[in-house]
Formats: structure tokens, sequence, C-alpha cells
């Protein structure tokens, strides 16, 4: 019995070190992809890499255990938002090799600005979440449970939800139309 | 595993997104590194669904793809039609609403 739980507990361990493996490998191409985004001069490539970011974040949640929003992470980011951006890089007739005039001649500010920020949260999420870890033995967060908590406790949101969805269509055509 | 490894994580894509829209010129572009300001606060949601056991976290991670989508279609039907009225989405030459 002890020696079974011995087992259990060293089986738990290789998989948290599989897990952390994966997740920072997964981090790693995800910040690479998005700083390679952020810089690009090639508007088509920007798009290629913001596609590498999203299913980087498809993958985390993956580790955290959220599968069904991993899977409408693919289905909705990577499918449907990726091909409607692609679309307005060819609509709007961006040069599709490079092009020198894709950043403001202030770029110091905005980085200043985005190190400031990165400096305080995570001086601030270091402070607080030091030392905390997740659950060790979690279990995945099943669908069928996202589906009743959805269309039970907040039935009103999804409902608000659709309701802005169909007039963000309706917009979206009035606005884009010729006429 | 560690709950400030994904939090971290999220710090950073968030940061690399205010960087992008601050900085670029063009009106997709700056549509793109708000995806990725919006992804940084969905991994931050669903760690905290980990970290508390709780679907709350989950469930409004979708509500904000779901509002993602929708952004996305009205804020690309903006960019098209000013690049139609002004030929151009060069985002800094667009002052006619200056006083």
């Amino acid at each position: 019995m002890n020696l079974l739980l011995q087992a259990e507990t060293a089986l738990s361990e290789t998989g948290e070190w599989i897990a952390n493996g994966f997740f920072y490998l997964i981090a790693t191409v995800a910040v690479v992809a998005a700083l390679k985004m952020v810089s690009t001069k090639n508007v088509v490539h920007a798009a290629l890499y913001l596609l590498v970011v999203l299913s980087a974040v498809a993958a985390t949640y993956v580790i955290l255990g959220a599968e069904f929003a991993a899977a409408t992470q693919v289905l909705v980011y990577l499918g449907a938002i990726m091909v409607l951006m692609l679309f307005g890089v060819m609509l709007t007739r961006a040069k599709l090799g490079n092009d020198e005039e894709l950043d403001h001649d202030q770029r110091w500010i905005g980085s200043l600005v985005g190190v400031g920020m990165l400096a305080v949260m995570s001086y601030s999420l270091w402070e607080f979440y030091q030392g905390e870890r997740l659950p060790s033995e979690q279990s995945p967060q099943r669908t069928q449970e996202v589906a009743l908590e959805i269309f039970s406790t907040y039935i009103v949101a999804f409902e608000a939800l659709s309701v802005l969805l169909l007039a963000a269509l309706i917009g979206a055509i009035v606005v884009a139309r010729k006429d | 595993m560690f709950l400030n490894q994904f939090l971290l994580f999220a710090a950073v894509l968030f940061s690399i997104g205010v960087y992008g829209v601050l900085t670029r010129r063009n009106g997709v572009l700056v549509l793109m590194s708000i995806e990725l300001i919006l992804n940084a606060v969905n991994i931050n949601l669903i760690a905290f669904a980990a970290y508390n056991q709780d679907l709350s976290g989950q469930v409004f991670a979708l509500f904000i793809i779901a509002v993602a989508a929708a952004e996305v279609g009205v804020g690309l039907a903006i960019v098209l039609l000013i690049y139609r009225n002004r030929r151009s989405i060069d985002i800094t030459e667009q002052n006619a609403l200056r006083g």
C-alpha cells in the first residue's frame, strides 16, 4: 500500500515536470513570436506570427485543463478572426513586401510604456502570489460542467452576448457596405 | 505548477500588446495587437479558474472570446471604411476630427 502511494506521488511529480517543461517551451515560443509580431516590417508576416501566438495560448489552456476554451480558441481565433484579419490586410491593399513605415518615429515611448507596465505588473504579481501553487490533483474542467454553468448561472449574460453579437454583425455590414 | 508562471506569461504578452498598439501605424496591425492583449487577459482568467477549481473564470474567458470576435468585425469594418474614404489606413494621418 505504502509502496503504491509512493509510486503514485513519483508519477504525479514526473507529470508536473513534463507539464512544466511543455509550459516553458510554449511560453518561449509565444513570447518570441509576439515580439516578432510587433516588430516585423511585413503585414502578412505579422498576421502569421499572431497565428503562432494564438495557438500557443490554446496550448496553455490545455495545460490548465480547460479543454473547451482551447477548442473555442482554435475555432474562433485561429479559424475565424485570422481569416478576417488577412482579409483586412488584403482589402486595404497593404504592401505585400517589406514596408519601412509601419512604426511611428517615437518607438521609444511605446517601449518605455511597455517595459514600465511589465515591471509594475510583475513586481505586484511576484509580491502577491509568490509560492502559490495550482492544486496538485487537478481534474480537467469538463465541457458538460462548463455548459451547465453557462446555461444556469450566466444565462442572462449569455443572452446579452447573443444580442451584442447580432448588433455587431448588423453594424459591421451597415458600416462596410458600398452604397 | 506555480500560479505565477501563468500570470507572468500573461503579463509579458499584455505588455508586448500595449507596445504594439502604441507604436504601429497600420490600423490592421493595431487591431492584431489588441487581440494579443485580450488573449493575455484570457490566460489570467483560465489560470485563476484552475487555481480556485471554479468554472466561472472559464465561462468569462469564453465570453471574452465572443466579444473579441464582435470587436474585430466592427473594427475591421471601420478600418475598411476609413481606407475607402481616405485611401490610407495610417492612423497618424487620421486627424479630420482635430479642432
